[in-house]
């Protein structure tokens, strides 16, 4: 086969999200129907119009050490834990080199997210304002660049294949796996970690995310604030987190007899060209995303059954989606379950790409849909347009070949959709 | 009032656990900051702040590149503390 069109697949996943410290317990979480969602019990959230987000299930310094954990930002330290987990996952044993399957050479790294080392940054200018020039920690530079998870993900496996960093707002962690696959299928690299991470739970980005009226100000029900989908969603709820998954050539999988999860199909990439935030209504952008994928890949509507949607319970943006899909696939369409995880992860803006790979792969694994939680009243245009599976998870077809999409879009006007399939 | 060499070991001991993750007991004055006790240049800087501000001394930037050892660090600093 040429090393332009390589077969990619899934030997590795990890997560650690709202709903679990790994991604066993963030599936389990997701299938069940489990709110991530939580009052936010800081001083400085009585202030703000939104007092609710999704924080980490397990603080990342419960499994880094110390020493190591005080030199990596908030975001480098979940996407290490995802890492690791996915790296173990795909079952090697140690950093490339010291295990002889994998070459450090034909190893990459990319692994985004959205904001960067935002809480880095904004702390450390408080030690500025408070203690001095001198008090500034000589860390500050490499734990806030937007590259530093990815470069210490790198680090961590011996990465030298290239380590990369897309960034795309809330679309930059499937943007990050839509890179990798394209290392591999081009003959880069044989072996790619890849994903996502966001660490922005702090006074800053959710008084500027709430002065844009983007997220919810349901405060007094913050397990029912994240509800896409629904007539009376209000924007988005703010999560946490990382997803991470090991993507490999097939024969480069199959050579050292390596368990796969999925085949990695390919990925549509579009820009709205329409406005710095709102969505384009009709779905325009992201309809070429998904023709984009069509076009490009082998991909077959028939075996399409599910769908991991961006679906962020903003106003617009959900239906806009919905649409999109429709108009791409037409009666295909009909047989699409969709869900909306972020009803239960918040939204982790560029770590969402990753977690969202985690439970689309996972759906296809298992053959399970997650549920979208809380649709009391489904918004009656999403009734017309797609299969929205509400309340409980729903079981996918048993047999024969079936592909999943995960569809990401970000401030900017990015779309990005990567489609994954039964192997 | 000074501090004596002891205390500046032990103290410059607690500063490395704290940076570094390395046990107190290990921070001996032979013992070298970046060959023994995982301290990097980044962390070196860190180690040379907090120093500062326990023993109330100041530690020029060109100086600190001949503290080598933890002996060297303490020797500095009992001669220059305030």
């Amino acid at each position: 086969m040429s090393p332009t069109n390589r077969t990619v697949v899934v030997t590795g996943i990890g997560a650690t999200t709202p709903l679990g410290g790994d991604a066993a317990s963030t599936w389990e979480g997701l299938v069940a129907g489990r709110s991530g969602v939580k009052p936010l019990e800081q001083e400085w959230a009585a202030e703000q119009a939104v007092r609710i987000a999704a924080p980490v299930a397990v603080e990342p310094t419960e499994v880094i050490p110390r020493p190591q954990a005080r030199r990596l930002d908030r975001s480098a330290q979940f996407a290490l834990v995802a890492a690791k987990e996915a790296w173990a996952d795909a079952g090697f044993e140690a950093k490339a080199g010291d295990d002889p399957n994998v070459d450090p050479d034909r190893l990459g790294a990319v692994i985004a997210s959205g904001i960067g080392g935002v809480t880095t940054l904004l702390d450390q200018y408080d030690v500025l304002k408070e203690k001095g020039v001198r008090r500034v920690s000589p860390h500050t530079v490499p734990m806030l660049m937007p590259n530093g998870p990815s470069a210490n993900v790198g680090l961590a496996v011996g990465a030298r294949a290239g380590v990369h960093t897309p960034v795309s707002a809330c679309a930059s962690g499937a943007e990050a796996i839509g890179y990798a696959i394209e290392m591999i299928r081009t003959g880069r690299a044989d072996v790619v970690v890849a994903g996502g991470t966001e660490a922005a739970i702090h006074p800053l980005p959710i008084a500027a995310f709430g002065n844009m009226m983007a997220m919810s100000k349901n405060n007094d029900d913050p397990q029912g604030a994240s509800r896409p989908y629904d007539v009376a969603r209000d924007g988005f709820v703010l999560g946490e987190g990382a997803g991470v998954i090991v993507l490999e050539s097939a024969e480069h999988a199959a050579a050292r007899g390596a368990r796969v999860y999925a085949e990695a199909v390919g990925q549509g990439i579009s820009a709205d060209a329409h406005d710095i935030v709102q969505p384009e209504p009709e779905g325009r952008g992201i309809s070429h995303a998904l023709q984009n994928l069509l076009d490009r890949t082998d991909l077959d509507p028939a075996e399409i059954v599910h769908v991991n949607a961006h679906a962020t319970s903003t106003p617009a943006g959900d239906i806009a989606e919905l649409k999109a899909l429709r108009k791409v696939f037409g009666d295909d369409a009909d047989h699409f379950a969709v869900s909306a995880t972020k009803s239960m992860t918040g939204h982790l803006l560029g770590g969402a790409g990753g977690v969202e790979s985690v439970a689309t792969v996972l759906a296809l694994y298992h053959r399970v849909a997650p549920p979208t939680i809380n649709v009391e009243n489904l918004d009656p245009e999403a009734e017309a347009t797609a299969d929205v599976v509400r309340g409980e998870a729903r079981k996918l077809p048993a047999d024969g070949r079936i592909a999943a999409l995960n569809d990401s879009f970000g401030f900017g006007g990015h779309n990005v959709v990567l489609a994954f399939r039964s192997v | 009032m000074a501090a004596t060499q002891e205390e500046i070991v032990a103290g410059l001991a607690e500063i490395v656990n704290e940076i570094a993750g390395i046990p107190v007991e290990d921070v001996q004055l032979d013992k070298s900051f970046t060959d023994d006790l995982d301290v990097d240049s980044l962390s070196m800087v860190e180690v040379v702040v907090a120093a500062e501000e326990r023993f109330d001394v100041k530690i020029p930037d060109d100086d600190v590149k001949n503290l080598k050892t933890v002996g060297d660090a303490a020797d500095y600093i009992l001669k220059h503390q305030a």
